[in-house]
């Protein structure tokens, strides 16, 4: 009996000979327990050792293989050959330029995280010495959540306006905001409401909600990003009818 | 950056939103059964009318059509920019005065039951 064998439709780029992107073909092995990632490891094992790819972990925890898998952003370790057809396209992740085949630049969002300071800000008056801020399990379950979120950009490729207006601060980078404006031992919000309240921050979302639905972590960013335009909202209200309202 | 001041328009429609959502499946239901000759005893011209004639029956009414205008059309708003229309102030001016007049035009109506 012959061995069942898959497709894998590879985009490939090399900036330095290729003047456009291309796709090649490659037949790989089928196996029930592999997901694209091992179909891509054999392929550079065996096939093609010039073929470019992130991953590290291949256990949905790095967030390094996020690519296009038949059109959907996936992780290419939590995508398995069995769910898919025997023809497989497999493209960088959408909404990035590509470095090389399907490694992707990623400079852009990189440089959006750190502007919505994605990490605890405590109070000026807190000594740096306080040892230990405790927390109740109710305030650790009000961003919890949101902590999952592995940086895979999975959201962005996702999201549609992201696509149209690149400016957009985009789904997790928000997210991530958000946690840590929920964070109980945290102080920073009025820093981080200047980036993601600005019409480029949160106001660029119109709730189409395809980060939540292929987030492989089960982040819900739309879910957080309109928690944010909530509390947008009462801010801009308390900040123009009640300035005398200390917030 | 400078915060946004989208929150005054957003603020609008998420309220109309809800609103609609909580009116909207009433109102069909109730239209069809008008339709089939089966109003519900409380919901008669006559009592809907004196409701329309108390002053709190006009706000309540106008309360839930200028939020409904001004949610569908902030909507159209954003569904314009999706489709590639990228006079986003002119499309903002043009669907809020619809929603803006056609509420005066309930006011109006309302005002003179």
């Amino acid at each position: 009996m012959s061995e069942r064998r898959v497709s894998l439709e590879v985009l490939r780029y090399d900036p330095e000979t290729d003047s456009e992107p291309r796709f090649q073909r490659y037949p790989v092995p089928y196996h029930e327990e592999w997901v694209v990632l091992d179909a891509l490891n054999y392929i550079k094992d065996h096939l093609d050792t010039t073929l470019s790819y992130r991953w590290s972990c291949h256990m949905a925890v790095c967030g390094s293989c996020g690519m296009m898998v038949n059109g959907e952003p996936v992780l290419a370790c939590k995508a398995f050959l069995r769910d898919y057809p025997d023809e497989i396209r497999v493209e960088p992740l959408l909404h990035f330029p590509i470095e090389r085949d399907l490694v992707t630049v990623i400079d852009d969002f990189m440089a959006k995280l750190a502007r919505v300071k994605p990490y605890l800000i405590p109070a000026r008056d807190e000594p740096a010495s306080a040892a230990e801020r405790r927390q109740t399990p109710a305030e650790l379950k009000r961003f919890k959540q949101y902590t999952l979120c592995i940086n895979c950009m999975l959201c962005y490729a996702a999201c549609p306006e992201y696509g149209l207006m690149p400016e957009f601060l985009g789904p997790a980078a928000i997210a991530l905001a958000h946690r840590y404006n929920r964070d109980s031992r945290d102080a920073g919000r009025d820093e981080r409401q200047e980036i993601i309240a600005a019409n480029e921050g949160v106001w660029d979302c119109s709730f189409v909600g395809a980060c939540s639905e292929v987030c492989p972590k089960h982040v819900d960013p739309a879910g957080a990003l309109q928690q944010v335009k909530i509390a947008s909202t009462v801010d801009w209200y308390k900040e123009h009818l009640m300035p005398w309202v200390k917030k | 950056m400078a915060k946004s001041n989208k929150p005054v328009v957003w603020g609008l429609f998420a309220a109309g939103g809800t609103v609609t959502a909580f009116i909207m499946p009433a109102l069909v239901l109730l239209v069809l059964l008008a339709a089939f000759g089966r109003v519900p005893d409380i919901l008669t011209y006559e009592k809907l009318h004196a409701f329309a004639a108390q002053w709190w029956g006009k706000a309540v009414l106008l309360g839930i059509i200028f939020l409904a205008l001004w949610h569908a059309a902030h909507r159209l708003r954003i569904t314009l920019h999706d489709v590639g229309v990228r006079a986003d102030a002119t499309v903002a001016v043009a669907v809020y005065a619809v929603a803006a007049v056609a509420s005066v035009a309930a006011a109006f109506y309302l005002l003179r039951i």
